[in-house]
């Protein structure tokens, strides 16, 4: 091939941003999304925020899908992205099964997909804004991992996402066990979707759970926490300090 | 425009003169040197009987460790104590400067500093930098109006809090007290949830590392527990150890007086004033 | 909207430290476990050490995306070498081939840092020592990654080897038996953790010898 007569497509590359058709920065975006590996399968928990900059723009983003039989994808990042990131998927799971062969792709190759899209889309300098989250259970194997937009990859009993890796992870470090049952599972991912409230800024009351086991998958309806602000140093707090501010 | 130069006199401080220079030899690649940084957890809280402040004990310069063990806790007052975390020259600086000015203002008045004294110093300090002094802070003591626990952000900006967090840790310690804080707190429970804090912070903050220093502030005095919890001791000792035997090689040890090489005159001149 | 991001960049740096051994009849590679991104713990359980031939194990440090791409890569290729000549590869020749393999790639570089170690024809111990870009050599010892700046001059120490430029050309291998490789490389790592804050959480130790491979854990510090 020669190379220095064939057109480069990605002749942006080093061009001006107004004639690049590569994501630069993200327009709407989510915030973190927190999952865990529990007794019968995997539970993932994310807010419906939709962000423009510092804007709250949408309020009702699903954030978490099922992708195919036996796995759920959960996304932070540009929302665009995210729902293009569905289309690949969608006809991933369609031209799989449309070999009709019984066989089915499990969340250990739909991650490995993903990590290969991912990555191969930072190579042409073109990320997918996202931080995803992929969990399944396929032949009582759990499976949860994760991928960046620049395609580092990995999996773990627990992961989380953006916000979540500084707030969230510390606290299942500390708390998460391998016999988690539903109901502690759910509890401890409301106390991480807690402190995120609290704590990060473009994160909005408004979350739904998802839990994915051998028996199938449910994504619950959009609910929010019991939040506390009845501490009596934020009535008053310069109270017997004045002068402070 | 009108010519209305205000003639200043000269204020003290730092020179600002260099950054224009500083700045063009960074763009030509001339790197300033580096320095010790607390890449840190610090923490403080409000109990039933007063204040409770936690640190690490790692210090980092870049991605190496220079201080396994050193204080991030210090003394302002018998009453006050201050989490320092940032550059370690300029928290020690500036909570030592303050310090002394409380010690003058104790001497002057007669009477025990109290914690917005040393919290407003701190803060006009700071600000009159710009942020270049770069100190987050944690302030707590107890004084006659009650406890107090203060953050201090470098630009001079404060915050006044039942429950505080700073450094490269904050959030990792954050997400403890976020959410098992609640008022009213014992000594014992006070002292755990710090620790357990300033563990979450050791332990998943590349910045922050080692053991967990506590000072307890009440009305009845201060204690300070140095290393009050060990949590990472060496790994793994081999059982014959090592020795280094290749030393730097000795090519020559004659030794010559300088005595003989120069003229001593007893008794001359004294050097003028 | 203002831009809230700062710059893009496709490359990021996931940390950790990665050390191989050869003896007269054993080779030990050895890595640490965690994969960190800034003042971040991603991780504590991640391996970085690759087995690409019976007798050859790659261990990397840098960018775990393009790490993961390399021993994709390199997967690919010793499966298409043995369709076609029905044997695993030698280590030497996956030197070679992993050599070109970060060199076709000098412009846009795999930002990870290997080391090879494995057995040769002979099965004398050998430790290949490489660049992002390809450039490699062989030796009787390496450190790479994070924590090599402390770990380096401990193994030159203790192991110090023949220089390359002598001639004859002497044996690369250190003295050491298998036993007190191990036990040197866990008191570097035990070190390296102490001071380095990208290394830590755990110590993977694979020992290549003619029994075939042998792995063991070892805790490390996890602040």
């Amino acid at each position: 091939m020669n190379f220095m007569d064939s057109k480069q497509p990605e002749s942006g590359l080093l061009g001006p941003e107004s004639d690049s058709q590569r994501t630069l920065y993200p327009y709407v975006t989510g915030t973190s999304v927190v999952a865990l590996k529990y007794k019968d399968g995997i539970l993932m928990a994310a807010d419906m925020g939709g962000s423009y900059g510092s804007t709250l723009r949408y309020k009702s983003v699903e954030r978490m899908k099922p992708i195919g039989k036996h796995s759920l994808l959960g996304a932070s990042g540009e929302i665009s992205d995210f729902q293009e990131i569905l289309r690949f998927l969608d006809e991933l799971i369609l031209y799989d099964n449309m070999w009709d062969d019984g066989n089915s792709l499990g969340p250990k190759e739909v991650h490995n997909y993903l990590t290969r899209v991912m990555y191969n889309r930072r190579n042409k300098f073109n990320p997918l804004w996202n931080s995803l989250v992929l969990g399944g259970v396929k032949n009582g194997q759990k499976y949860l991992g994760t991928v960046s937009m620049i395609g580092v990859n990995f999996e773990d009993n627990h992961v989380a996402t953006g916000f979540g890796n500084h707030l969230a992870r510390p606290i299942l470090r500390q708390e998460w066990h391998e016999n988690l049952s539903f109901e502690d599972g759910v509890k401890l991912l409301e106390k991480c979707m807690r402190v995120l409230l609290y704590r990060d800024r473009s994160a909005v009351n408004k979350l739904q759970i998802a839990k994915i086991t051998e028996e199938g998958m449910t994504i619950s309806q959009p609910y929010s926490l019991k939040t506390h602000w009845e501490l009596s140093a934020f009535q008053n707090p310069t109270q017997g300090a004045v002068g402070s501010w | 425009m009108s010519k209305s130069v205000v003639e200043m006199p000269p204020k003290g401080g730092f020179s600002f003169d260099l950054c224009k220079r500083n700045e063009m030899l960074s763009k030509k690649g001339v790197n300033p040197p580096s320095f010790r940084k607390t890449g840190t957890t610090i923490v403080g809280l409000i109990f039933q009987d007063g204040v409770i402040l936690g640190a690490d004990t790692r210090a980092t310069e870049g991605p190496i460790v220079c201080d396994k063990n050193c204080e991030k806790i210090h003394y302002m007052a018998p009453n006050i104590y201050c989490c320092g975390a940032g550059t370690a020259a300029d928290t020690e600086a500036v909570t030592d400067m303050v310090s002394s000015q409380l010690q003058l203002h104790r001497y002057h008045t007669g009477r025990e500093s109290r914690v917005v004294t040393a919290l407003t110093l701190l803060k006009r300090h700071l600000f009159n930098y710009q942020g270049y002094v770069s100190a987050a802070l944690v302030l707590g003591g107890v004084d006659v109006t009650g406890p107090h626990l203060h953050t201090i952000y470098p630009h001079g900006s404060t915050d006044t809090l039942p429950f505080a967090t700073m450094g490269s840790g904050s959030l990792a310690a954050m997400a403890v007290f976020e959410s098992k804080y609640r008022e009213g707190l014992t000594r014992d429970e006070g002292i755990a949830l710090v620790t357990e804090a300033i563990c979450s912070g050791i332990f998943n903050d590349l910045g922050s590392g080692s053991n967990v220093d506590v000072c307890v502030i009440t009305k009845a005095g201060k204690e300070y527990l140095r290393n009050h919890l060990q949590p990472n001791p060496r790994t793994y000792t081999s059982s014959k150890g090592y020795s280094f035997p290749k030393k730097t090689e000795v090519l020559l040890t004659k030794i010559t007086p300088l005595k003989e090489k120069v003229e001593i005159i007893e008794g001359g001149d004294a050097m003028e004033e | 909207m203002t831009k809230q991001q700062a710059n893009w960049s496709p490359y990021d740096n996931n940390g950790g430290s990665c050390v191989a051994i050869a003896g007269a009849d054993y080779c030990v590679v050895a890595a640490d476990t965690r994969m960190s991104t800034g003042y971040n713990i991603l991780t504590r359980d991640y391996s970085k050490l690759c087995k690409l031939a019976d007798k050859c194990v790659m261990a990397s440090s840098g960018f775990q995306a393009d790490v993961k791409a390399l021993q994709k890569h390199l997967a690919a290729r010793h499966l298409i070498y043995q369709h076609q000549h029905n044997k695993q590869m030698s280590c030497p020749a996956m030197a070679q081939l992993l050599s070109n393999t970060l060199y076709y790639k000098r412009f846009f570089p795999y930002y990870s840092f290997n080391v090879l170690g494995g057995l040769d024809n002979e099965g004398k111990g050998c430790v290949f020592t490489y660049d992002a870009v390809g450039s490699y050599e062989k030796v009787g010892y390496s450190s790479l990654g994070s924590g090599s700046t402390l770990i380096m001059p401990f193994l030159d120490n203790q192991l110090k080897s023949p220089s390359p430029l002598l001639l004859p050309a002497q044996d690369a291998v250190t003295p050491l038996v298998e036993a007190e490789a191990v036990d040197l490389v866990k008191t570097v790592f035990a070190s390296a953790s102490e001071r380095d804050i990208y290394t830590g959480d755990k110590l993977e130790i694979v020992v290549i010898n003619a029994d075939g491979i042998h792995r063991e854990y070892m805790d490390l510090r996890k602040d």
